[in-house]
């Protein structure tokens, strides 16, 4: 298929319909606007059903509703709206519905600023709302990567029957890029024999989150749990580029990757140094192993971790390096961005501390 | 040996874990029995369990069944719909989840016509949290959080639901009702066929407020329970037809 | 080739539009391209800018923050991306706009009377394609014939007829600087 030029948040939008999500409940919030716009429009067009929600909070149980039952359904916000949705997210979790919620992250904390940020990591991998639980969380650095991950966020999504994130940030969500459109699912969609009202279900359907009797609550946990090992054995995702035998790596993920990659390039030309980048797809199962493994060839002296926050995942980033070298961070908050000369700067300073 | 009663299919065996004396037995059987007697089949009914003593709900009908999250049974609802729109839907809220913490979402269901019913179990307390202070507690009614009585100049007047809805042009039946006598049950369940019957035309949004005790956090026994209903509450909140499209 | 622009003027000149333009063309001349645009409260403000790249290498960073190009349609506008531009790198200035001249001597600054020349050419809102016009003189980092391509999907039969006039417009861009580059 051939490229076309499209906004990154159209183009999610436009990837969810081609991977079968027909149900899509949203409700306005800058800058992840263009998302339910374009739901608006192509919906009806392919007998789907688009709906405002009243709230954020509304929104999110309208998925749980639809999800429920049986239907791939979505919505998408930014920030201030994600952390309304927990509530919902947490209670799917509970439910083990399958549904995909999209975050275009924004600075923070409060109402924040409307610009690209990065400052919802610990909220996205961390559970987010209340209870023992994980969400899998997916990190696209482009918007051809986003359109292909929408498809896997709802695979991966029905597979373990279990919410999916895709984190992106105010960046993604507005640039325009040639993207190659994801093909239409051709294959039917799984049958889901535990939800309300489908024919292929067996026996009375409750979706349900409460086991008030604490015995059968811890069981209900160790279940969950259970599927968050699976997840994790069978779901990391990463990228390393130029990883082997460089003198220090980068960790960044989504927009902020693109960017520490140019500034990989141009540490080599500049610095003479061989800086090699680790990019996570996704945080949640977060790339431990592949990250461990590349800090510890002998010729890294250093990690550094960059972020658009103040430094959240490089707590993954020295789980991971456990001691072994150095890590430190680089980062800009609120909806400012790390330029490509600032990192520049701090690999100088960390050569000249090698 | 001839059948002359017998219980409703759309109920299961699992024993209410209701107080003794509590009216929500009454009005469980009552929409039993009206979705069993509209004949669509349980298959095609999905109903949306609410957080407060009604929290079960989901254990005791006999057709699918969601547990929403405090007051978004009616979010719930409008996706279920959405997905189904051949099933009979239904919520089955009590005062607190719809009135006080879900007021958004009852309000949105019901204007945008979202062809959903809603039975309100309107106690006038938080029955399952211990009997505190409700969107519906009564000027000058003592509870766990207005030990002095609810002091409407300090936390305000009841919230009157098919009043307020009635004024939206989305719902397509809306009526309040009472079980605290038989002549009363009788109404209460021709209200909820109503309800129903609106929503298999395809009419729009249908509400039954049901008017209901609770002895345990009233501290009355159940007979005077009912009369505290009957001479307390209907004048705050009257009996009727509120909406009818 | 890695062509780095900020394109940036008041909302309504058509900033978006120069920079959509210019992505698609290079896009179907077979160059990577990205386009990141302002948004929110500054759109809202007065004030749009857009970031544009057309590359032959993959593109990493979206972001321009050194321009090889700034193209300025209004005063603000140069005041705050005048300070962008790489040494060595190009300055459009509208000069029908800004009264000003550039500040820096490590650039080479252009002057294009945008809005006099659309006006010449016969319409006045094609002001910003004579600024597009200027940029492909200075850089030829697309062709004309792909920007009209582009030009005409865009506008779509409704609006075909305006086709001439944005031609006449891009070709006096390219004239203006290109005379301006031959006194120097």
């Amino acid at each position: 298929m051939a490229k076309v030029l499209m906004k990154g948040n159209e183009a999610i939008a436009e990837a969810a319909i081609k991977a079968g999500c027909r149900f899509f409940f949203g409700y306005p919030i800058t800058p992840q606007n263009q998302i339910p716009e374009y739901m608006s429009k192509r919906m009806p067009q392919v007998g789907g059903c688009f709906l405002q929600a009243e709230s954020e909070v509304s929104a999110i149980n309208m998925v749980y509703g639809a999800a429920g039952a049986g239907a791939r359904a979505m919505t998408s916000s930014s920030s201030p709206g994600i952390s309304l949705k927990q509530e919902g997210i947490s209670y799917a979790v509970g439910a083990e519905l399958p549904l995909v919620v999209v975050n275009m992250v924004r600075g923070g904390p409060g109402l924040g600023s409307i610009q690209p940020a990065q400052s919802d990591y610990y909220q996205a991998t961390r559970g987010g709302g209340h209870g023992d639980y994980r969400l899998p969380v997916f990190a696209p650095s482009s918007v051809q990567e986003a359109v292909e991950l929408m498809a896997t966020a709802f695979d991966v999504a029905d597979k373990y029957r279990n919410p999916v994130m895709l984190l992106g940030d105010g960046m993604l969500g507005q640039i325009m890029e040639p993207v190659e459109m994801i093909q239409e699912r051709s294959e039917p969609l799984p049958k889901k024999p535990w939800a309300s009202g489908v024919p292929e279900k067996e026996g009375r359907s409750i979706i349900n989150s409460l086991y008030i009797n604490p015995d059968e609550c811890e069981v209900h946990n160790y279940k969950l749990e259970r599927k968050y090992q699976e997840i994790t054995a069978n779901e990391v995702r990463v990228q390393l580029i130029d990883t082997e035998g460089a003198d220090i790596l980068l960790v960044a993920y989504g927009t902020m990757a693109r960017i520490c990659q140019r500034a990989a390039k141009d540490a080599y030309k500049q610095l003479g140094l061989k800086v090699g980048l680790v990019r996570p797809i996704t945080l949640w199962p977060y790339p431990y192993e592949a990250l461990k493994n590349a800090a510890e060839q002998p010729s890294v002296k250093h990690v550094l971790s960059v972020e658009m926050s103040t430094g959240q995942m490089v707590d993954d980033v020295r789980l991971a390096v456990c001691g072994a070298k150095p890590v430190s961070f680089y980062g800009r908050t609120g909806g400012m961005v790390p330029t490509v000369k600032d990192i520049l700067a701090k690999l100088s300073s960390i050569k000249e501390g090698m | 040996m001839a059948v002359v009663f017998k219980k409703t299919s759309m109920l299961t065996d699992v024993p209410f874990h209701y107080c003794p004396g509590c009216t929500h037995g009454i009005i469980h059987r009552l929409v039993a029995e009206v979705l069993e007697e509209l004949g669509v089949g349980n298959d095609n009914i999905i109903g949306v369990a609410p957080v407060g003593c009604a929290v079960f709900a989901y254990n005791y009908f006999n057709c699918d069944m969601m547990e929403a999250a405090h007051g978004r049974a009616p979010a719930v609802a409008t996706g279920i719909k959405r997905v189904h729109p051949d099933k009979l839907v239904f919520t089955y809220q009590g005062d607190g989840d719809l009135a006080s913490i879900g007021a958004a979402e009852i309000v949105h269901a019901a204007a945008r016509g979202e062809k959903i019913t809603t039975i309100f179990v309107n106690n006038a307390i938080y029955g399952m949290t211990g009997g505190q202070m409700a969107p519906t507690s009564l000027p000058g009614q003592v509870t766990t959080t207005s030990p002095y009585g609810r002091d409407t100049s300090h936390c305000g007047y009841p919230v009157k639901v098919c009043e307020m809805l009635s004024q939206l042009d989305g719902p397509a039946y809306i009526q309040r009702v009472s079980v605290h006598d038989v002549k009363n049950v009788v109404a209460a369940k021709k209200a909820i066929r109503k309800a129903f019957e609106a929503q298999i035309a395809g009419k729009g949004f249908s509400l039954i407020e049901v008017l209901s005790t609770c002895p345990t956090n009233w501290g009355l026994p159940p007979q005077e329970a009912l009369k505290w209903l009957e001479e307390n509450m209907i004048p705050q909140f009257p009996l009727g037809v509120y909406k009818e499209i | 080739m890695e062509e780095m622009l900020i394109i940036a003027g008041f909302g309504g000149q058509g900033v978006q539009l120069i920079g959509q333009t210019l992505v698609k063309a290079g896009m179907e001349e077979g160059k990577e391209v990205s386009f990141l645009p302002s948004y929110g409260a500054e759109m809202r403000g007065g004030t749009s800018n857009c970031h544009v790249i057309i590359s032959d290498e993959p593109i990493c960073s979206p972001i321009v923050n050194e321009a090889s190009c700034v193209m300025a349609l209004n005063r603000p506008s140069l005041d705050k991306f005048e300070s962008a531009v790489v040494a060595g790198g190009t300055l459009l200035i509208n000069s029908s706009l800004i009264d000003r001249k550039a500040e820096r001597t490590d650039i080479e600054a252009l002057y294009v009377p945008a809005n006099d020349l659309a006006q010449e050419a016969g319409n006045l809102r094609t002001a910003n394609m004579v600024m597009l016009g200027a940029y492909i003189g200075v850089s030829g980092a697309v062709s004309v014939d792909a920007v009209m391509e582009n030009l005409k999907k865009t506008f779509g039969e409704r609006r075909a007829h305006l086709l001439p006039v944005n031609r006449v417009a891009i070709e006096k861009g390219i004239e203006c600087v290109r005379q301006q580059r031959a006194k120097a």
